[in-house]
């Protein structure tokens, strides 16, 4: 096995692809907190997520549902428990930290302690195809939060 | 023969990290032959001009070389050169019918074109297994026209279904659009059936034979469509370069879509006529080198013979499925024994694309996604599949280690093991 393929298919992606956290039924407008919603779609492959975001007395709250690859999905998993333990603030720096790990074709070293498990992507951003994989639910984060985070300016 | 063939395409001696290539996704694009490649340095070194104007030696020479790709066209797949008319790829051959057909109805081309014409009422008929290329088009053209498109459903063994075939190509139907072969299940339909459904109605037909052309015997005046559409990167020929093909009437009466230089007779300021097929639809400066590597493709495919291309498919194909069902949890989409050397399945628990990265590590190469067949994968229940396509460069040992490294797929992504 090509050390290539170790680094991108790492236990934590194959972990958080197989038990996904986060991933659970929408609740849409019956949320209780400002909330925002988001539908994103990779055309090459398919690949599918629509999450929301609440922005509850508790804190931020993701839910998500997706069919995709092990890495979109594990990518939508590690989000979601990243986003358990931050605030909206906190996220949107992880994002950009995110994004810009995946650009780099590889020769970033990651924030561990800012990215938790989203380190183990690192792998991810040799592979040019698969870098909308691992963006794909961040995409669907960023904008939903957006969408929360207007609707609770309006209240 | 075939053994031999491999050495003509210097791309397969690629490794891909340790690993030889095993290039199984010839469906999407083929490999060229260096005769091919060749093609290219001796036309831009030799004969390059521009085409149909200028009185030079190296004029008429680029011209010779632009029509004759016309003839070795003809030759493949029956008619005169005239009805070959380039393009830029498949898509736009159809995308000028059925944009022709919208401006016929709108009063384009005259009375000639009145029989293009569409409306409320009318109905336009494709199948559920159509690549986008020959679906989306129609879509367009019938919410532009307010013609209903109604299509052919798709059985379990991803063949189509013919059962309701007389009333959903009936008396309204204008235009019947489909597929030779499935750019997914490798299925090849029967086009003599559905010509005969389409005459009795006096509905034109479309063929997208993008998958049957580089893989089989065609002859398009033998089938009596109306209208063919097939790309030459699939052919062992460059990419940019499509073929429309046509009846030359029915050519010569369909307005074109694309318009300037190279495809008039007279010009005013007012108004313009234009000439009569191929050169209507081949507006502006055209591929001229790309033309002239396709006939050296096409003559390349002609020495090989297309029925020995089917056979040599058939024997991979027997091959790659018969290994196939001994690796649990794959089920293979389609089983209809009619068919080219291509193959598209799903793996149980692991995504297309996870399947795809796998066997790429391995030197692999496969399509995974869905193949721009959204409607055939949603049929099967699934968004996305792999598939392994063969062609005439392929071997027995290109199956083999294809079929080791899917055996190794749900393993290495920890599925279908026995949970403790």
């Amino acid at each position: 096995m090509s050390t290539q393929m170790q680094q991108l298919y790492q236990q934590v992606i194959l972990d958080h692809s197989r038990s996904r956290i986060g991933n659970s039924a929408l609740r849409r407008d019956a949320a209780d907190g400002p909330h925002g919603y988001s539908h994103q779609v990779n055309p090459t492959c398919g690949d599918e997520i629509e999450l929301e975001t609440e922005l509850g007395s508790d804190g931020l709250i993701v839910r998500w549902t997706g069919d995709g690859c092990s890495i979109s999905m594990a990518s939508a998993s590690v989000l979601s428990e990243l986003a358990a333990e931050s605030t909206p603030e906190q996220m949107l720096e992880i994002e950009a930290k995110f994004h810009e790990l995946m650009h780099s074709r590889g020769t970033m070293e990651p924030d561990e302690e800012a990215l938790g498990d989203a380190a183990a992507f690192t792998g991810v951003s040799k592979f040019p195809a698969r870098i909308k994989c691992a963006l794909l639910a961040w995409m669907a984060f960023k904008d939903a939060l957006g969408q929360a985070q207007s609707s609770l300016e309006e209240k | 023969m075939f053994a031999r063939l491999r050495n003509d395409f210097p791309i397969l001696d690629s490794r891909i990290g340790e690993s030889p290539l095993s290039y199984l996704d010839s469906g999407a694009t083929s490999q060229k032959p260096q005769c091919v490649i060749d093609t290219f340095t001796e036309y831009y070194s030799q004969r390059n001009a521009a085409v149909h104007r200028g009185a030079h030696s190296l004029a008429v020479m680029a011209t010779d070389a632009f029509e004759a790709g016309r003839e070795a066209v003809a030759d493949l797949v029956g008619g005169a050169p005239e009805q070959v008319c380039w393009t830029k790829n498949a898509t736009e051959a159809l995308n000028i019918v059925a944009l022709g057909f919208d401006r016929a109805g709108r009063g384009f081309g005259g009375p000639e074109a009145g029989r293009f014409a569409l409306g409320p009422g009318d109905s336009i008929v494709v199948t559920e297994m159509e690549h986008h290329a020959n679906l989306v088009p129609w879509q367009q053209l019938a919410q532009a026209t307010g013609a209903e498109l109604r299509w052919l459903p798709v059985t379990d063994g991803g063949e189509l279904d013919l059962t309701e075939l007389n009333s959903i190509v009936d008396s309204t139907t204008k235009v019947l659009a489909f597929t030779h072969v499935s750019n997914v299940l490798g299925t090849i339909n029967p086009v003599e059936t559905l010509v005969a459904r389409a005459r009795e109605v006096g509905a034109f037909v479309v063929l997208d034979a993008c998958q049957s052309v580089p893989h089989m015997p065609v002859d398009f005046p033998a089938l009596d469509v109306d209208f063919a559409a097939f790309s030459a990167h699939k052919a062992l020929g460059p990419t940019g370069l499509g073929v429309l093909w046509g009846k030359t009437e029915l050519l010569n009466a369909l307005p074109p879509v694309l318009t300037g230089g190279s495809m008039i007779t007279t010009v005013s300021m007012e108004e313009s006529a234009f000439m009569p097929a191929p050169q209507r639809f081949e507006a502006g400066t055209q591929p001229v080198a790309e033309v002239a590597a396709f006939a050296t493709a096409l003559g390349y495919l002609a020495e090989v013979g297309l029925d020995n291309v089917l056979d040599h498919e058939r024997e991979l194909v027997r091959i790659l499925l018969d290994g196939i069902a001994e690796i649990p949890g794959i089920r293979v989409l389609g089983s209809a024994e009619n068919r080219i050397g291509s193959v598209a399945f799903d793996v149980e628990g692991v995504h297309a694309h996870d399947v795809g990265q796998y066997l790429d590590s391995q030197g692999v190469a496969v399509r995974v996604g869905h193949h721009c067949a959204q409607p055939l994968h949603r049929r099967f229940g699934v968004t996305a599949s792999t598939r392994a396509s063969t062609y005439l460069y392929n071997d027995v040992e290109d199956c083999r280690r294809f079929l080791s490294a899917l055996a190794e797929v749900r393993p290495f992504f920890g599925v279908g093991e026995v949970t403790a």
